[in-house]
């Protein structure tokens, strides 16, 4: 891409492909030859890595939709036989879900390193622009991606956002009815989704050959924002930048793979493992955390329209970024006052992002509005008069005068990182659980948290048995097989045992050759039955209240840690939110309503139920299960042995997914090490 | 990309027997996907619907103007909320109406938006009364 190459491979048959497509000349000249600034610091290297995510995503995700049913009756439970059944599943999951977090992460700093360094300057314009338009499909997509599962967040997510264009005068009803294919989201809306999440990624890999060629013409920019002049300022791609940037993408893994092996519910929403109801909407719609301070923006502003408008052109402004700006230098290195701007901007930007999760009511309400006040101000206000009014710093001749006068610097900035990290950490180190509030569900012991977590054996069968004996009458399992009984990492029962399990059920079987339903004892392979034959006769027998299934409820439950645990929480690998909740309501039942707190007839109090009155009443009494093992037959054991066997409902590769991530740790910590040093031996003259 | 043949004979017209739901109930039915709130008002929701400033209203529009004649105490409405979508919480609210728990709009009991977000007020499907205790809608 940076003119006619003189590259002759030395392979007679490569020469012939050569003269007719000139594609390892090509190749030869983008990455190998092609010379990069000596200057880049590690923000340069997010490039590497975004490429490398794009990647990650199309690969996972062609796999996927191999085993993925885009129908609004059996998309939910799809994608939970993806995790529970096929080979790998629950690590393409992870991997796609996390993925994308990670993907959008990386284009922010992308983003921001863009900004800071003023990489969209002249002649770098449409390189900006086009980066732009890449954000936005990746927005597009990752918006799609996530009503596929069709949760609860996923429904109303797609509700919420399709919405958004009705605000669109003459045209909002015409638009919306095309993006749904019916009157309302439903199959139609699922099917079409599907099919764009398949082809955007396409379309962003398209941009992405532009973004780069346009790259390649015009040079990369670099920290001190000058032109390379001579050799002496460059370095060739391969292996400098090559091995640079393999490195970063080695870091970057760890990050990624902290997620997929040990968070991978961290970012995401419980109430998405709720299937899509389109009678019920979750309290909170809470779109994912990379649209958040978008998310905040159109919160902010009162009127509809206005707010549609607001939050588009929040990106939109970006596109005009290279004439708002008109400053000479660009580098914020030598701005001193744009460089501090841009850290408010920073800020700004979080805060928006925060905001955009909480409730909009009161305080959150005005702090939105005052910090998209600043959002724009910063793009319409404070750049074109920073060009004009600031008197930037000398900016050095040529790149390698800027290397030559740098000191210690770099030592400094990562210094401040380390510290940063190493605060956070200490302070994760505090009992989390310490200030928690009444209703909060007190913290528990779970064998099962943590880096090396491994369900307890006994508790699991112990579990089971309570739930058959108690939970069985009104709640249904029905994701679970009784073959998984006797699956690695499970309950730890032999083949025949859960054979015998299963043939003490009856299962409904048929039509047979006369066209009649028939009965037969279960099979390893059938689902624990469901007590109720529909959603309608569970709710109708219930007086009301249909009792959820407990395949998914340990992870379908949960409740705010609030600012500042969730933070530490990512440290610790705290993500047993769901468990607490469920052991807390099995005890939380007591007859004595404390004051100011009604409960309506056929309801019971529980002080751990939101809103404290739930239609279940108290399930658990001391003695009520016998066990065989001599374990304490008390409600607090029964509520722990049975929330130990729900998480494993919820996740029965658990243990796997632990297991095979300190195993990727291992290597991961390795890889990058070698990498480090092979950088260092790489770069030894350059600096 | 227009709904399909099966998605628009999905949508016909639905009838629906009203003669259970007693005063002060509602019941909460779907027709095109979307849920529909039939309210059976009390006396005092009727008079607080018409009892109020029509010009004072975001959406000005008349109690009179959202019922069927000679079946005021009927109020038949798409319980869509008119910002985003979400699905508005029957008696509930300040004003003995509708109350979205998404982004707090507050609806009367006409369905009249009062308070909130929410541009409009909560929007009345096409229905006839077949008899009195029948309704069509679409």
């Amino acid at each position: 891409m940076s003119g006619p190459s003189d590259f002759q491979p030395s392979n007679p048959a490569l020469q012939w492909l050569e003269r007719r497509l000139p594609i390892l000349g090509l190749m030869h000249s983008s990455f190998v030859v092609y010379p990069t600034p000596r200057n880049l610091n590690y923000w340069w290297t997010f490039g590497a890595i975004l490429s490398f995510m794009l990647g990650m995503q199309i690969l996972t995700g062609v796999i996927l939709a191999m085993h993925y049913t885009p129908h609004a009756d059996l998309a939910f439970k799809s994608v939970e036989l993806i995790v529970r059944d096929v080979n790998y599943g629950w690590l393409l999951r992870n991997m796609h879900a996390c993925g994308a977090s990670m993907f959008f992460f990386a284009v922010y700093v992308h983003m921001l390193r863009g900004l800071y360094y003023g990489s969209y300057k002249e002649p770098r314009e449409v390189l900006w622009i086009l980066g732009v338009i890449i954000y936005l499909l990746m927005m597009a997509t990752g918006f799609m991606g996530y009503v596929l599962p069709w949760g609860q967040m996923s429904f109303w997510g797609a509700t919420v956002i399709t919405n958004l264009f009705s605000a669109i005068p003459y045209f909002g009803e015409s638009i919306v009815t095309l993006l749904w294919g019916g009157y309302s989201v439903g199959n139609p809306t699922l099917n079409r989704f599907f099919s764009l999440h398949y082809l955007l990624p396409f379309l962003i890999a398209g941009v992405v050959v532009l973004h780069v060629w346009a790259l390649h013409v015009a040079g990369q920019n670099n920290p001190d924002g000058v032109e390379p002049k001579t050799e002496k300022d460059t370095v060739p791609f391969t292996p400098h930048a090559t091995i640079k940037d393999g490195f970063g993408v080695a870091c970057f893994l760890l990050l990624y793979a902290w997620f997929i092996f040990y968070m991978p519910n961290y970012l995401g929403d419980a109430d998405n493992y709720i299937p899509a109801n389109p009678g019920v909407t979750p309290p909170h719609i809470v779109p994912e955390w990379y649209y958040l301070p978008f998310y905040a923006i159109l919160r902010s502003i009162p009127n509809k329209l206005a707010g549609v408008i607001g939050m588009f052109s929040a990106i939109i402004v970006l596109c005009f970024l290279p004439w708002l700006d008109a400053a000479r230098t660009r580098s914020s290195k030598y701005r001193p006052l744009a460089k501090q701007f841009f850290w408010i901007f920073v800020v700004v930007c979080i805060l928006l992002g925060y905001l955009g999760a909480q409730p909009p009511e009161g305080i959150y309400v005005i702090a939105g509005r005052v910090l998209t006040v600043c959002y724009f101000a910063y793009f319409l206000i404070v750049l074109p008069l920073l060009s004009r009014i600031e008197r930037p710093r000398p900016v050095p001749n040529s790149i390698s005068e800027a290397i030559l006068a740098k000191g210690g610097k770099a030592v400094a900035s990562i210094a401040v990182v380390l510290v940063a990290a190493g605060a956070l950490f200490l302070g994760s180190l505090q009992d989390a659980r310490a200030s928690e509030g009444s209703d909060k569900p007190p913290g528990n012991k779970w064998s099962f948290s943590g880096p090396f977590g491994k369900f307890d054996r006994g508790a699991l069968q112990r579990g089971l048995k309570v739930y058959k004996e108690v939970c069985a009458s009104c709640h249904g399992l029905s994701y679970v097989a009784f073959r998984n009984l006797a699956e690695a990492g499970g309950p730890g029962y032999s083949v025949a045992q859960a054979a015998a399990f299963a043939s003490e059920y009856k299962v409904k079987d048929g039509p047979n050759d006369a066209g009649d339903m028939f009965e037969r004892p279960g099979r390893p392979a059938d689902y624990f039955p469901s007590p109720f034959p529909n959603e309608q006769a569970a709710r109708a027998a219930n007086g009301g209240a249909a009792p959820p299934d407990l395949s998914l409820i340990t992870k379908a439950r949960s409740y705010g840690r609030g600012f500042p645990w969730f933070i530490f929480d990512f440290f610790t690998q705290y993500q047993e939110q769901g468990p607490d909740y469920v052991s807390a309501v099995l005890q939380g039942f007591d007859d004595h309503v404390p004051e100011g707190v009604t409960i309506p007839e056929g309801s019971y109090y529980n002080k751990y139920f939101p809103g404290h009155a739930i239609k279940m009443p108290k399930p658990l009494s001391d003695g009520q299960v016998t066990y065989d093992d001599g374990s304490p037959t008390t409600v607090a054991q029964y509520a722990k042995d049975v929330t130990t066997f729900l998480m494993w409902t919820a996740e029965p590769h658990m243990e796997a997914r632990k297991r095979l991530g300190f195993q990727v740790f291992v290597f991961l910590i390795l890889f990058a090490g070698l990498m480090y040093f092979t950088k260092k031996k790489v770069w030894a003259d350059s600096h | 990309m227009n709904p399909d043949a099966s998605t628009i004979a999905a949508g016909a017209p639905i009838e629906v027997d009203l003669s259970p739901v007693a005063e002060g109930q509602d019941i909460k039915v779907f027709w095109r996907g979307k849920p529909i709130y039939i309210s059976h008002r009390t006396k005092k929701q009727i008079d607080e619907a018409r009892g109020v400033n029509v010009a004072s209203l975001p959406d000005p529009e008349t109690d009179e103007a959202r019922v069927k004649s000679g079946h005021e105490q009927w109020l038949v409405v798409i319980g869509i909320c008119t910002h985003l979508g979400c699905i508005p919480i029957a008696h509930e609210g300040n004003y003995d109406g509708f109350f979205c728990p998404c982004h707090g709009s507050q609806y009367d009991s006409s369905g009249r938006i009062r308070q909130g977000p929410a541009p409009a007020n909560l929007p009345v499907p096409p229905y006839t009364f077949v008899s009195d205790t029948k309704i069509q809608i679409g």
